[in-house]
């Protein structure tokens, strides 16, 4: 219970770095010569699509230890991780989706790979939940969720592989997204909103377990009761 | 080890008795895929060319291979057959490695039907296509058996099937497309035979948590 104890400072703490970050991408990182404002959102869209990323692989990696040691409580921290990766994955969309209308005028490019692998893992990860919610509770629920999520980590790398290799045949590569190389500033703004959600991931996280927790022992103490 | 080939060929070949006396599956295959090349002749407008013939002809084979995958479990679901198969003295692995045979064996007749009539309607097919289908399908195969063993355990099973498994069949369908159209097709039977070895290994790995209790 030490974790729920300390959550209110670890989201004091998400909360202050997301203001730190706010304060360095506007006030302290200089403005692109090239794309402007617009450019800011670079700040928000990779480090949100890298913390999508990190929770993919928690989910896979709690998922794991549950095959292996078959503990019950993986299968909530597989399943939430996996459920926040989601949530980071949609904002992925959206922003990388505002940032190609701001930047080259049109909503959706299939031209970029990390939008389109954001697509296919929003795709395979929304595909989790169905599995998940057409399954009745249990260790076999946990099971086929954990193998289901455990996959989704093997898909990132050979997805991203396979729309490299089909930019070939569809059409070839136009954006670059880094054109000029970053400043120091510019990085370290970077640097600090990447923590700053990759906190806020983590406390969203704990804060969704723990409600979750909270609603299976409930669950529990209901049963016991009426069976009582 | 001789005893795992013994089980997974007494597995492939149940599947493939039960097929010839029921002929429930490959019938429906067969003419599945050539009114589906019947429908992409209306859906393509007049003087496309053969480019999207190749996109649409992978659109058919997956989606063939689907309807197959869909009836996979069927005869070890109805009696709880699955049971009995998961408490025999084999490796669980062995019941999984017996149904992707068996839904290969379907799925390359099916082919040996619908690529001539392909070339027929549409365009002909060069080597290194055929050798991404024979790649794809084996990709298709082990993947589809374990995803369609997850499907056939959950409440919606048909229903669930394709959402489960299209996402994990996109990069078959770039490998596939990229070794009919790509000038530099080998590069995509390179990655067809990637995906099978991580998938392959994956789903061999994986298949004993989703049938046992």
């Amino acid at each position: 219970m030490s974790v729920a104890k300390s959550l209110p400072a670890r989201a004091f703490g998400a909360v202050g770095l997301m203001a730190a970050a706010m304060v360095m991408v506007f006030f302290v990182a200089p403005e692109d010569a090239d794309q402007g404002i617009s450019q800011k959102i670079f700040y928000f869209h990779v480090p949100i699509a890298l913390t999508a990323y990190a929770c993919f692989g928690t989910g896979a990696w709690k998922a794991l230890r549950l095959l292996w040691t078959r503990e019950e409580r993986y299968d909530l921290e597989s399943y939430t991780a996996v459920h926040q990766g989601t949530i980071f994955g949609a904002l992925t969309l959206i922003t990388g989706s505002i940032w190609a209308k701001a930047s080259w005028g049109i909503w959706w490019t299939w031209s970029s790979n990390q939008l389109v692998l954001f697509l296919v893992l929003f795709l395979f990860y929304c595909a989790y939940f169905m599995l998940r919610f057409s399954l009745e509770p249990g260790p076999r629920r946990a099971r086929l969720s954990a193998v289901y999520a455990v996959f989704g980590v093997a898909l990132i790398p050979v997805s991203f592989l396979a729309i490299r290799l089909a930019n070939d045949f569809i059409h070839p590569t136009v954006f670059t997204r880094h054109g000029a190389q970053m400043t120091h500033t510019m990085f370290a703004a970077f640097c600090v909103s990447w923590a700053a959600l990759l906190a806020l991931a983590h406390v969203m996280y704990r804060i969704e377990l723990l409600g979750k927790r909270i609603d299976a022992n409930l669950r529990d103490l209901r049963e016991a009761l009426t069976a009582a | 080890m001789s005893t795992y080939a013994a089980d997974v060929a007494a597995l492939a070949r149940k599947d493939l008795r039960l097929e010839l006396r029921a002929r429930d599956t490959l019938p429906a295959m067969l003419l599945f895929v050539l009114a589906t090349l019947v429908v992409f002749h209306f859906a393509l407008p007049a003087g496309t060319g053969h480019e999207p013939a190749y996109g649409l002809l992978w659109v058919a084979l997956v989606f063939t291979a689907l309807l197959g995958l869909g009836r996979a479990w069927v005869p070890e679901r109805e009696n709880a057959a699955l049971d009995g198969l998961v408490l025999a003295p084999c490796d669980r692995s062995a019941i999984w490695l017996g149904k992707a045979l068996a839904t290969l064996t379907f799925l390359v007749a099916a082919e040996v039907v619908a690529l001539p009539a392909f070339a027929l309607f549409f365009a002909p097919l060069r080597g290194t296509a055929l050798a991404g289908v024979a790649l794809a399908d084996i990709g298709i195969c082990t993947v589809g058996s374990l995803v369609s063993a997850m499907a056939a355990s959950s409440r919606t099973r048909e229903l669930i099937l394709p959402l489960l498994f299209l996402p994990l069949a996109i990069p078959l369908i770039v490998g596939g497309v990229g070794s009919s159209v790509s000038p530099h097709g080998g590069k995509y039977l390179l990655f067809l035979a990637l995906y099978d070895g991580v998938f392959s290994i994956l789903s061999w790995a994986s298949f004993e948590y989703v049938v046992t209790e």
